[in-house]
């Protein structure tokens, strides 16, 4: 089905799209049809820049167990990381 | 009827308070009388699958046409871009469709060789938008394909979207609804409590469940295509369309 639901946050940071590296804004975060993963629902994750278009755009398909297993590496690996270099920025 | 000669292209129409929109139109290239297709693409946009559906009316003698329901948006942006665009911006508003599928309507019946005769169908989303269509404009027919949110409530957490039962008593052409007993938006529940409101009203339809199929069964590009469900899915609609606009 169309879920139609929809996470939205502020990021900061850049992303690489087919043609080149781009400021990344916005992100979208949901589960829905994938346009190009084979399955059936997967989570999906927009990095957008509206400010440049519709196409400023990283888009991931991720079956619902890797996208876990993503979101855990990522937490992971910010908590091994000292907070003052985090701070640091 | 089928033919292998017609043209399919790019066209702008008009569509909701004067906006023109793209749409992708697909006619057959002879001037004897036939009925018209509005196709309505699921919410992964305007994209080669739902084309290829389009191209697909044509072939079997109809001309067709699919609104670009994301135009405004994100014109001339690829459709999965496209698509994301029009989810950051809270989706398609329904009073919005009914507009370009008036356009699109309008498009196919003034065309040359139309019969004055046109239907519409729609998969997924679309379907919730066929039935949309179907209650507030004179199509000659609607074919609902496993459209979601039609009725119900939606889930927690979800964008909300109106329950469309009460249109069943304005309902113009005879409906076509197509599902799966696998799914889970609509549930066969939800489908029984469609058809009970179609029968309530006294509005002719004919619903199809399949047993083994779910959602978003005739998408040959996904694993939820099941070729049984799917071939004799075609053939309801080839026969509802003979039927509803042929001739």
């Amino acid at each position: 089905m169309c879920t139609y639901q929809t996470e939205f946050l502020e990021v900061t940071g850049s992303g690489k799209g087919p043609a080149s590296w781009l400021r990344v804004t916005h992100a979208q975060v949901y589960v829905d049809h994938p346009v190009h993963a084979m399955a059936g629902h997967t989570l999906n994750i927009d990095l957008r820049n509206p400010a440049e278009g519709p196409a400023a755009r990283v888009a991931i398909e991720l079956h619902p167990t890797a996208a876990r297993e993503l979101a855990e590496a990522i937490l992971r690996s910010l908590d091994a990381v000292p907070d003052a270099v985090l701070a640091a920025g | 009827m089928a033919t292998d000669a017609f043209i399919s292209e790019t066209v702008m129409i008009t569509g909701h308070g004067g906006d023109e929109i793209e749409a992708y139109a697909a006619r057959p290239l002879d001037e004897s009388p036939r009925g018209g297709v509005v196709v309505i693409h699921h919410m992964p946009g305007y994209d080669a699958g739902t084309k290829e559906i389009t191209r697909n009316f044509a072939f079997h003698g109809y001309n067709a046409v699919m609104p670009n329901l994301y135009w405004r948006e994100a014109p001339g942006a690829s459709p999965d871009d496209a698509a994301a665009e029009s989810r950051a911006r809270g989706g398609v508003p329904d009073d919005r469709f009914v507009g370009d599928a008036e356009g699109a309507m309008n498009y196919l019946k003034n065309l040359s060789n139309s019969n004055g005769k046109v239907a519409i169908i729609g998969y997924c989303s679309g379907g919730r938008h066929a039935w949309l269509a179907n209650g507030n404009l004179p199509f000659d027919g609607a074919i609902v394909c496993y459209g979601a949110f039609i009725n119900g409530e939606t889930p927690e957490g979800f964008p909300p979207r109106e329950d469309l039962r009460h249109l069943a008593s304005t309902m113009h052409g005879p409906i076509l609804g197509l599902f799966g007993n696998d799914d889970v938006y609509p549930t066969p529940e939800q489908v029984d409590a469609l058809e009970a409101v179609l029968g309530d009203a006294g509005k002719p339809y004919e619903f199809h469940r399949y047993d083994g199929a779910g959602h978003a069964f005739f998408c040959v590009e996904r694993t939820a295509y099941r070729p049984e469900a799917a071939v004799d899915g075609w053939a309801k609609i080839w026969a509802f369309l003979d039927t509803t606009i042929g001739g």
